[in-house]
């Protein structure tokens, strides 16, 4: 069954049309990531769907039901976002209840799902704190446990995890996908951050400008690109694009080869010379420049390279991927 | 900044110059307390002597007693005080979160017009003012003041406060809208408290001028049982002669109520301040 339907979304704010023609379908279940760089329309899609934003035009459905005229609070659906935008004046079992209360559930319900969402996010300490109390990571936690207790059809995620430090953002990345992994729900998020993309979704939708640049599952865009943006933004280091004229002559085409698909060896058709090596302990990263463009090796293990030296770089040719003048992926 | 914090040359510095301006500033009230308490020619003689056995007198006190009602007149201030600070409150807050808030046509001209009163001092259209009261009926009561007062508090409100509700998270709004909170919910329970700092900046703004006013109340509502503190103490001060013990000591009842509102809307302000730095 399919959780949400776009048809032709458009969304403008006066001139500006930052959504074009948006068509997703989404499955029950899945965990779907809108990826794509700041000022994509990635967050303003998500607002759309959650009604906080009307469309221009286009369709919405949730379930079987056309949600466009129905109000936020009654599309089943609960939204983290990523300020935490917890109530600065109700305490954390009331930040977390106030929706159900809202919705005139039963006293009893309402305490036995703050209390499962509390047992699921090691919240039990902290119920009667304000959140002015409570760490980042935790804030975060009461914010994802608010949408919990709603049971709704839809879980939306806008950027929850940016304001977090780098080791609390993995755990709670862990604990996001766990989550997902209990409760079975829909769920989408957004994110610039692909590696967040990479690892939690099940399906991830690349936006640039407002339009739809390609769908899939992450391992499909990593190794199958449909056009060079989309490869040029997933993978990290980013893939690196040359002009295929430098290695075949009168060609036309930009090709693309992934950092790790890169290797040195003393007749490697790339002649480089490195510019600078970061050491990270299980891989070597080798920036170093190709005439006059930059290109990024990832190397695994430790290597002695200096900078400055020169050096050649391989790779096989199965690997490389080609694009025309306008980006599209050729064969 | 710390190093410049914990020198106590610079402390010193920073407190004498503080000291001096508040010494400054609390020096004519003080003159007005003490000569409050003088007989009349000990005023003159000595403005800035003590009270001591031979010039202490309560005469001002007792004139201001029995001339007129004046507890009246200070509940009339009171409540026109109050009541106008309250509608300012509520209706500037209001608009200023429309304002901030939706996107409407003339949504920016609406802005400007609201703005525009800012610049236009309102007793230019006294004579329309008192024209209106008279065709409504609300000469001599002390709606015509609140009326008049909350027009007047009006344009800086919105200014101010719009800009200040511009400032509270889109997101906290959301959530509260996709927990179904309305939107009178939304602006009193999740906004207002956010902003009572820049609240507490206008109520103190439109306070002061309000409680002083002569004009309006003199214009609007001169009768006996309208009458407000400063319209009520200007019977002591004639063309010729003036009690000035009895304007003294009205003078000095009338710092009291607004000394005490003074520093109920600083705390506000002081612990709005604090409780948005640690966010």
């Amino acid at each position: 069954m399919t959780a949400l339907t776009l048809t032709n979304v458009n969304k403008s704010f006066g001139n500006v049309h930052v959504l074009k023609d948006i068509n997703i379908e989404i499955e029950d279940g899945e965990f779907v990531v809108f990826v794509g760089p700041s000022g994509c329309g990635k967050s303003t899609l998500l607002r759309v769907i959650a009604g906080l934003e009307d469309a221009s035009s286009g369709e919405i459905c949730i379930g079987d039901d056309v949600v466009n005229m129905i109000p936020p609070s009654k599309r089943g659906l609960a939204m983290v976002f990523q300020s935490y935008a917890l109530y600065p004046h109700l305490n954390v079992r009331k930040n977390m209840s106030l929706a159900l209360k809202q919705e005139k559930q039963p006293k009893d319900v309402i305490d036995a799902r703050v209390a499962e969402a509390s047992r699921m996010l090691n919240l039990d300490d902290y119920l009667d704190r304000f959140p002015s109390e409570l760490s980042g990571g935790q804030r975060q936690r009461v914010a994802i446990g608010r949408a919990i207790v709603r049971q709704p059809r839809l879980f939306l995620f806008d950027e929850p995890l940016s304001n977090l430090d780098a080791a609390l953002r993995m755990n709670t990345r862990i604990e996001i996908a766990e989550l997902h992994s209990q409760l079975g729900a829909t769920m989408i998020y957004v994110t610039h951050d692909q590696t967040e993309a990479m690892t939690l979704a099940d399906k991830i939708v690349v936006l640039r400008d407002g339009r739809v640049e390609q769908v899939g599952s992450p391992m499909e865009l990593y190794n199958n690109p449909a056009n060079q943006f989309v490869a040029g933004f997933l993978g990290s280091p980013a893939m690196n694009f040359l002009p295929a004229s430098l290695l075949q002559d009168g060609d036309a085409r930009t090709m693309g080869v992934r950092p790790e698909d890169l290797f040195v060896t003393e007749d490697g058709v790339l002649e480089a010379h490195v510019s600078h090596v970061e050491k990270l302990g299980g891989d070597t990263n080798v920036i170093a420049r190709v005439g006059d463009r930059q290109i990024t090796a990832r190397l695994f293990g430790q290597h002695d390279v200096a900078d400055g030296q020169p050096i050649r770089f391989g790779f096989d040719p199965d690997n490389a991927y080609y694009f025309d003048k306008d980006g599209a992926r050729v064969l | 900044m710390n190093q410049a914090r914990t020198n106590p040359l610079n402390t010193a510095a920073m407190h004498g110059a503080l000291i001096l301006y508040t010494l400054i500033a609390l020096f004519p009230v003080f003159v007005i307390l003490i000569n409050s308490f003088k007989t009349r020619k000990a005023i003159f003689r000595e403005p800035l002597a003590m009270p001591d056995a031979d010039s202490f007198s309560m005469i001002g006190y007792q004139t201001v007693m029995k001339q007129g009602d004046f507890f009246l007149y200070f509940q009339n201030s009171m409540i026109v005080t109050v009541a106008s600070l309250f509608f300012v409150l509520l209706f500037g807050a209001m608009a200023a979160f429309a304002l901030a808030e939706y996107r409407f046509k003339g949504n920016t001209l609406m802005g400007l017009y609201l703005a525009l009163g800012i610049m236009i001092p309102i007793r230019i259209g006294t004579v329309a003012i008192l024209e209106m009261m008279v065709a409504t009926g609300l000469v001599n009561s002390l709606w015509a003041l609140i009326l008049v007062y909350t027009a007047q508090g009006l344009p800086l409100a919105v200014f101010i406060l719009s800009e200040f509700m511009r400032q509270v998270s889109d997101d906290l709004k959301n959530a509260g809208r996709i927990d179904g909170l309305s939107e009178y919910t939304i602006f009193f329970k999740l906004v207002l408290p956010l902003v009572r700092p820049a609240m507490a900046t206008v109520a103190v703004f439109n306070m002061i001028p309000i409680w002083n006013d002569l004009w309006f109340p003199l214009i609007l509502a001169p009768a006996e049982e309208t009458k407000t503190l400063t319209l009520g103490s200007q019977v002591f001060i004639g063309q010729f002669v003036t009690d000035w013990n009895a304007v003294l000591s009205a003078l000095s009842m009338a710092i009291l109520p607004v000394l005490v509102l003074y520093v109920i809307f600083s705390r506000q302000l002081i612990r709005g301040i604090t409780s948005g730095a640690v966010k």
